[in-house]
């Protein structure tokens, strides 16, 4: 039965097949079209979508296989979410060894997509903490896939947007932590280069750091924001603020997007002087700190029924600050831009992943409601700049790059390519490969 | 300690449910047609906080199986303080029209299985003087509707049969629990387009649980259907038969 889908995104909208996998044992279905992994939906572009295509829905392979409370090794299936993950070991002094910004993906996703956190200059991408994974093969084959145990599998597997079989669980490496509570500090920053001061001072001694860019501020106000840096809280904070209990729901999507020029530029100039000191310490419950977002149930609706396109990219040290100032100035002259616009220093750990987008520099992440060709235009000038510098665009957040900018940006896609399932594609897939 | 007994334990309301005394730490006891998924289910509930988790197989129609099954439960659990019984299918209304056969064979997994299971647990329960008798029956029972009828008497009967039973054993301390799901967005509703009135399984399982908690009789979940069921109960019969539900 075909059904209409999309992603977080809502761009762009595809059509299904919808295959719901329920026992990880069984072979995976015999289909007369492609198949591709479908966890929670949470990637924003089409390397979710398998448009004409089957998607393999995940949702049910939730089963927890062990726990090891005093090693912290976690086995799982892989359509568990981090939430549920996280509901069972933070009582037990555990977390994730990396977590992206919302919990509400699936264990597959994580490791498909292998996604960063505000820890990478600590820890790293999600893959590196997988300790094995099960890949199941449309031709009946299981692998167990570690670095030691088909290490190209592996390789190809971490990171490799759901194409190479279906993984049907994973043990992963947790970390210890002695309470749920985050210290942390709001630190003001006037421009670009305040941001990269702060980050060198920061990423030595606080295991988490991320700033908020107001991306419409020019001049010498470019690049202005806050910077977040925290470590998790001892065992006994002074104070012990508990999870949000309620959550919000955008309950409908409205007619045209609520994030405009006028509604951004306010937003954006008031949430930079929400804080009047130049720095805030406060002790927070690790939800609102890891998944602000989280609480707003549907938030992607805001955009209205075009959606909106995720961008972020990555541009080498050498020239960072330079090559981002280039970003910004360029998306401040389209008054084109986000909110939700996030800077940050990936460390220099490497990542098992062939395709995996982290490496070494700064990157940036915005969202822009979709408005066309109009903002197809402009990440068309970013992806420029990227190229350019010889950075890279992340492929989980991406619905238009063209083939040539993402073979440029990942070079190993040709030894990728054999380890492709024959039955597996995506919409993203094919678009790149054109 | 709270023991549970789950019967249809692979189906998607009963394993949230059991997630959710799992947490609290419950034992439990499962019982369910498919041996790996089962295993499954078992390794994962002992993860979420489960004490201990035992399983046997059966098959529901089988009912001469379903005394020894129930042994297994009541020697490993001992005294069972919930019993949810939560097996089902949804059957194909046009093809239980068509065939005698498969109208009985449908009638029989949802109403005269349950309907068994209820007879053997009770004695049980009332040697006990304690516990609960929770089973899932459905709106669909409340009143035939010609989309899924055969579904719906098999429900009726599941309905009448506990509120009966309850009354026998509500002498004794052991509460009888009819609960009502409307549309749950499950594997066996799968192919269903779904509105505004279909609920997740896990929002199911919190109104089992807390029905259970707080000893009441019937439970419509979610709560919205207990004044539209009322309404479609009301409706005369001569206007009834002519609208389409």
């Amino acid at each position: 039965m075909a059904r209409i889908g999309h992603s977080w995104g809502r761009y762009p909208q595809a059509s299904h097949t919808l295959v719901n996998v329920i026992d990880r044992h069984q072979p995976l279905p015999a289909l007369d079209r492609t198949m591709l992994p479908y966890g929670n939906g949470r990637s924003y572009g089409d390397s979710c979508l398998n448009d004409s295509g089957a998607l393999l829905h995940t949702r049910e392979l939730d089963h927890f296989i062990s726990f090891d409370p005093e090693s912290g090794e976690l086995d799982c299936e892989a359509g568990l979410q981090l939430a549920d993950i996280l509901d069972l070991i933070v009582p037990q002094g555990w977390f994730l060894p990396v977590t992206p910004g919302t919990r509400f993906i699936t264990v597959g996703g994580a490791i498909a997509n292998d996604v960063h956190g505000k820890n990478h200059h600590r820890a790293g991408n999600f893959g590196r903490h997988v300790l094995e994974l099960e890949l199941l093969r449309s031709d009946g084959s299981r692998r167990v896939c570690s670095l030691t145990e088909n290490p190209d599998w592996f390789a190809a597997t971490i990171g490799g947007l759901g194409l190479t079989g279906l993984i049907t669980r994973a043990r992963i490496q947790l970390r210890r932590i002695t309470g749920p509570w985050m210290s942390t500090e709001v630190h003001r920053f006037e421009n670009l280069t305040g941001f990269f001061r702060l980050s060198e001072r920061s990423d030595r001694d606080y295991e988490y750091t991320v700033a908020w860019i107001d991306c419409l501020a020019s001049g010498s106000e470019l690049g202005r924001g806050l910077f977040t840096r925290a470590n998790h809280a001892p065992a006994h904070p002074d104070r012990r603020p508990v999870a949000p209990e309620r959550r919000l729901r955008v309950p409908f999507t409205p007619p045209v997007s609520l994030i405009n020029r006028l509604t951004l530029r306010s937003f954006n100039t008031l949430y930079y002087r929400r804080q009047r000191q130049p720095v805030a310490h406060t002790t927070t419950h690790y939800e609102p700190h890891f998944y602000p977002l989280d609480g707003i149930l549907d938030w992607n609706r805001i955009y209205g029924p075009r959606g909106f396109m995720q961008y972020q990219c990555v541009v080498p040290p050498a020239d960072a600050e330079h090559r981002i100032a280039q970003l910004l100035r360029t998306i401040a002259a389209s008054g084109s831009g986000s909110f939700l616009a996030v800077l940050k220093q990936f460390g220099t750990l490497s990542s098992p992943g062939m395709l995996s987008f982290p490496r070494p520099g700064t990157t940036l992440a915005l969202d822009f409601p979709n408005e066309g060709s109009r903002t197809l235009k402009l990440l068309d000038r970013l992806d420029q700049i990227v190229a350019e510098a010889d950075g890279a665009v992340y492929p989980a957040k991406d619905a238009r790059m063209s083939g040539s900018h993402f073979r440029q940006y990942f070079p190993a896609w040709a030894s990728f390519r054999p380890f492709i399932d024959p039955r597996f594609s995506s919409s993203f897939w094919r678009r790149v490969m054109e | 300690m709270l023991n549970v007994l789950i019967i249809g334990a692979t189906s998607a309301i009963a394993e949230a449910t059991a997630r959710r005394y799992a947490a609290r730490g419950a034992r439990l006891f499962l019982v369910a047609r498919d041996a790996t998924r089962l295993a499954d289910i078992a390794t994962d509930l002992h993860v979420r906080g489960a004490v201990d988790v035992g399983h046997a197989t059966l098959d529901v129609n089988r009912l001469d199986a379903h005394a020894s099954v129930l042994d297994q439960a009541w020697t490993k659990l001992e005294c069972v303080d919930v019993v949810l019984i939560a097996h089902g299918t949804l059957p194909d209304q046009g093809a239980c029209e068509g065939s005698v056969e498969t109208a009985l064979a449908e009638f029989s997994t949802n109403g005269t299985a349950t309907i068994a299971l209820m007879t053997a647990i009770a004695p049980r329960l009332e040697a006990q003087r304690r516990g609960m008798l929770a089973v899932i029956s459905s709106v669909a029972g409340d009143r035939g509707r010609q989309s899924n009828y055969l579904y719906g008497a098999a429900k009726a009967a599941v309905s009448t049969f506990a509120s009966g039973l309850r009354q026998r054993l509500t002498k004794v301390g052991v509460n009888v629990l009819t609960i009502k799901p409307g549309f749950v967005d499950t594997p066996m509703t799968r192919n269903f387009r779904k509105g505004v009135l279909w609920a997740k399984p896990d929002g199911v399982a919190r109104g089992i649980v807390r029905a259970a908690d707080r000893g009441r009789s019937v439970v419509y979940l979610p709560g919205f259907w207990l004044p539209i069921m009322l309404i479609i109960r009301h409706i005369p019969e001569f206007i009834f038969k002519r609208i389409k539900l």
